[in-house]
């Protein structure tokens, strides 16, 4: 990188100012623990040692974040292209229908090595539907992306109700879901990967969907930024009169990325219904459309930054679990607190400290480059 | 001491890296007009914030009328009688010019007592210094020029003594500013001071008694108007000898490249911009096309590089029809050989956010040579722009740099030499110098003669007349979306500013 004119060295733009916000948000948290009656200290050792202390915890901690990193690159695609897609929810939602219908007509037939691919198609297609109608309202009606996909979002779990009460759910059963997959349908766990670093993953769900995730975000660096394609949404995302400058297919770049972004959404079906309950359940996305919001924030909408961002997350769920269970006065709700914090200081309140940092570093490179940067300052 | 209305001792002011003023000093004797010079970002709108409270100095001391005062917000500096009247004017536009007068000085809250005082008191003012305008017009059905009557009424309204201008003239035809310098004469005359902040040597020698000039945050030398010259103040503003007239040769214009018949196009919210323009530009000329900002300019360039739709009316490029289903598309064009310079670089012709590299393959990212299929050949991308970089002379020489950090002037050679190193065989430019440097501005025209003597149609707009006068081979006047005369570079100032104020309309340029 251009280190002399560049306004913050690179490990102060992407590793101290988020360590910064995550250690603020994590003072505050301390208060209202403190607030409840409860050791901060206490409950941060809980934290750490419940996500990161042992090998159950830890795969319980990298399943959430599959969830995330697939939900995080998947806002983050949109945001590139200028695009809010808070559909997220309701894309993976539908996603999950995807992989849910390839694994019950596959997983009787072929092994899961077979049905696999055919499911990440099936998740990702569906995904990708689901998030066209608002990417096509936006191209070429003007109807604003952030209302139509949070729309979506309810009539995803609407239709998704009615799927599985009235269509998908076995006869016979009493409980909205499908029937269990056989053999086929399921993942193997990453058992192995953990185990080769000393750790026994236990009960906890830590498939194959991990790896994929992380494929997810190498292709999506690809696209971004060394593909023509990555080239032209960056550019619409960046500015739109540019890009018609640039001859630039506004309606086009606008579908296609949202195709994409559904795509990647509703591929994070595929860690809890193909890797973990091997059924397709009412709401088993819970929340993870959202947090993928919070997580692209704070990754800054780069997959580097995403990958820990989601592990981050992936850490608050797990280690919140294990706080709320040993500590009853830190109920579930407290954890919510805690993760809003972590969304405020890292996400919407990410240039709080920013200009006393920059003042800071300016200060230290002295006055050398000043006048270098006042006639570029203009 | 009481002779200086403004005294600054040692003004400093960073913003982050940027040492925007260093050390200033300036003394602003009371009753004179004094003029403030210099580049774009060499720090005089910096300067005058801090004096109208705006920013806070880092260091230094403020007297106004030989007492140091604190600024901390335009409050202060009101009280203090400093007005300033902005670039960009701060007015409603869908208030009267009274309600506009006194918003924010309004007595009570229920207006009736404080309209009845500021209409006698604006009409005071307009008595004692010739400012007619109808209290009770509505702003946006104003001209500009009155508009920025309006500005000065509403400093003068709130007790100004001194009064800040920053670049008055950008937006007024040329016999509007001369109104304008008049209205500044008689204040003077009246006991007002006047600081004019301004790019335009030639606003500065007519004008002003006292003339500072700054150069990279720095107060670099104050002069009497009367003992200096423009070619002393361009060099120092610059710091280097420049060139100020432009060298060209005759023309030698060949066949027809470019030829627009009766086109019309109207803005976003429909109304009619352009209006049955015809013109024809020729391989190895250039077409200048002068006027005020806003009569239809902007919109005939988008409509002919196909970035706006035209109501009707054809475009040809090289004698095809390139509008013929209604959307000529910018990829298409320039694969046609149409390159274009916007208006706008900064919403346009760049990406800010991008890096330099990035930015010189913009709308021409679809060229083979830059890609592997689907993927982008990042080698062959920065190598060309290195090349680029290197041949235009753009600085820092640095591919990878954000363009948001280069300077205006190196912004514009980024985009320069992206449209001229293609080979084009027409060229549209809009605006090439503005924001841009005096030194840059040397090099820029001379690539776009460069251009011409290459054989390229050149379509130019500027709402510089110098720049038109100094470029062009022929010059067309646009007026209220329509071309209202054509002339030659030799024609006066005078008669091609009635041409742009609408006064002396013509029929139709003939062929």
């Amino acid at each position: 990188m251009s280190v002399p004119y560049a306004k913050l060295p690179v490990w102060v733009e992407y590793g101290l100012i988020p360590l910064i916000n995550l250690v603020v948000a994590f003072l505050v948290a301390g208060l209202v623990v403190l607030l409840v009656g409860e050791s901060p200290l206490k409950a941060a050792t809980l934290m750490v040692q419940g996500a990161f202390g042992y090998g159950e915890g830890l795969g319980f901690t990298l399943y959430y974040a599959t969830n995330f990193i697939f939900t995080g690159l998947a806002v983050a695609v949109a945001f590139h292209c200028g695009l809010f897609n808070i559909g997220g929810e309701g894309q993976a939602y539908i996603g999950g229908l995807g992989v849910a219908l390839a694994c019950l007509l596959l997983d009787g037939i072929f092994p899961w090595f077979l049905t696999f691919p055919v499911a990440v198609l099936a998740s990702a297609v569906f995904g990708a539907a689901w998030a066209f109608i608002p990417g096509y309202l936006q191209a070429k009606r003007g109807s604003h992306v952030v209302i139509t996909t949070i729309m979506f979002n309810f009539i995803a779990s609407s239709l998704m109700v009615y799927m599985l009460v009235e269509v998908l759910k076995p006869l016979g059963s009493m409980a909205p879901q499908t029937r269990t997959f056989l053999d086929g349908g399921q993942l193997p766990r990453l058992d192995w990967l953990l185990s080769i670093f000393g750790f026994d993953i236990g009960g906890a769900p830590f498939n194959l969907s991990f790896l994929v995730a992380l494929v997810a975000a190498f292709l999506v660096w690809l696209l971004i930024w060394r593909t023509r394609l990555g080239y032209e949404i960056r550019t619409m995302g960046a500015s739109p009169t540019a890009a018609r400058y640039a001859g630039i297919k506004e309606v086009r770049i606008i579908i296609i990325t949202m195709l994409i972004s559904g795509g990647l959404a509703g591929m994070m079906a595929l860690n809890p219904i193909m890797g973990d309950q091997h059924r397709l359940q009412l709401d088993f996305v819970t929340g993870a459309g959202f947090v993928g919001i919070a997580v692209a924030l704070m990754g800054r909408s780069h997959p580097v930054g995403i990958i820990p961002a989601a592990i981050l997350f992936g850490m608050l769920y797990q280690g919140g679990a294990e706080i709320s269970f040993e500590m009853p006065q830190i109920s579930r709700d407290m954890i919510t607190i805690i993760q809003g914090l972590v969304i405020l200081f890292a996400g919407a309140l990410e240039h709080m400290f920013r200009p006393a940092i920059t003042a800071f570093f300016a200060a230290l490179r002295g006055s050398g480059e000043a006048s270098e940067a006042a006639a570029a300052g203009e | 001491m009481s002779d200086l209305a403004i005294e600054l001792q040692g003004i400093d002011k960073s913003f982050g890296a940027v040492h925007a003023n260093r050390n200033i000093n300036l003394s602003v004797h009371k009753g004179t007009i004094h003029g403030i010079i210099g580049e774009n970002g060499a720090g005089k709108s910096t300067l005058m914030s801090i004096l109208y409270g705006f920013y806070q100095a880092d260091r230094g001391n403020i007297m106004v009328n030989g007492n140091k005062l604190i600024i901390r917000d335009p409050n202060v500096a009101i009280a203090s009688g400093i007005g300033m009247v902005h670039q960009h004017f701060m007015l409603v536009d869908n208030f009267t010019v009274l309600e506009n007068v006194m918003l924010g000085a309004e007595e009570n809250a229920i207006l009736n007592r404080g309209i009845v005082n500021a209409r006698a008191e604006l009409k005071r003012l307009e008595d004692e210094y010739a400012l007619e305008v109808d209290p009770d017009a509505i702003i946006e059905e104003l001209p500009v020029g009155l508009q920025q009557r309006v500005e000065i009424l509403k400093a003068l309204y709130r007790g100004a003594e001194i009064l800040i201008l920053d670049e008055p003239t950008g937006v007024l035809t040329p016999a509007e500013a001369d109104h304008l310098f008049r209205i500044l004469e008689q204040l003077r005359d009246q006991g007002k001071t006047i600081i004019l902040i301004t790019h335009k040597l030639r606003e500065i020698m007519a004008i002003t008694d006292e003339v500072s000039v700054m150069r990279r945050g720095e107060m670099v030398a104050t002069r009497n108007t009367a003992d200096t010259s423009v070619e002393e103040l361009a060099e120092l503003m610059v710091g280097r000898r420049v060139l100020l007239r432009v060298e060209k040769g005759e023309a030698n214009p060949q066949g027809i490249k470019l030829s627009v018949e009766g086109l019309t196009v109207k803005d976003g919210r429909g109304v009619v911009m352009v209006d049955n323009v015809s013109l024809d530009v020729r391989a190895g000329e250039i077409v200048g096309i002068a006027g005020v900002a806003g009569n239809g300019q902007s919109e005939l360039l988008e409509a002919i590089t196909g970035i706006r739709r035209a109501e009707s009316g054809t475009i040809l490029l090289n004698g095809e029809t390139i509008n013929a289903s209604g959307d000529a598309d910018p990829q298409d064009l320039r694969k046609r050989g149409l390159a274009h310079v916007p208006e706008d670089r900064h919403h346009m012709g760049l990406v800010l956010s991008f890096e330099e590299n990035e930015n010189a393959i913009l709308g021409y990212h679809y060229d083979e040579n830059y890609l592997n299929g689907p993927m982008l050949n990042l080698d062959n991308i920065r190598k060309s722009a290195s090349e680029s970089v290197e041949k235009y002379d753009i600085r820092p020489p640095d591919v990878r740099l954000k363009t948001a950090n280069f300077s205006g002037g190196n912004q514009q050679k980024i985009v320069l030499a992206r449209e001229m190193e293609r080979d084009p065989t027409v060229l549209i430019i809009g605006q090439p110098t503005r924001g841009v440097d005096v030194g840059a501005i040397e090099f820029i025209h001379k690539r776009i003669i460069e251009m011409r003597d290459a054989g390229k149609a050149v379509l130019l707009v500027s709402v510089e007349l110098d720049e038109i006068r100094a470029l062009s081979d022929r010059i067309l006047v646009m007026f209220a979306g329509r071309v209202v005369g054509e002339r030659t570079p030799e024609a006066t100032e005078g008669e091609l500013g009635l041409l742009m104020a609408g006064v002396e309309e013509e029929k139709e340029a003939a062929q």
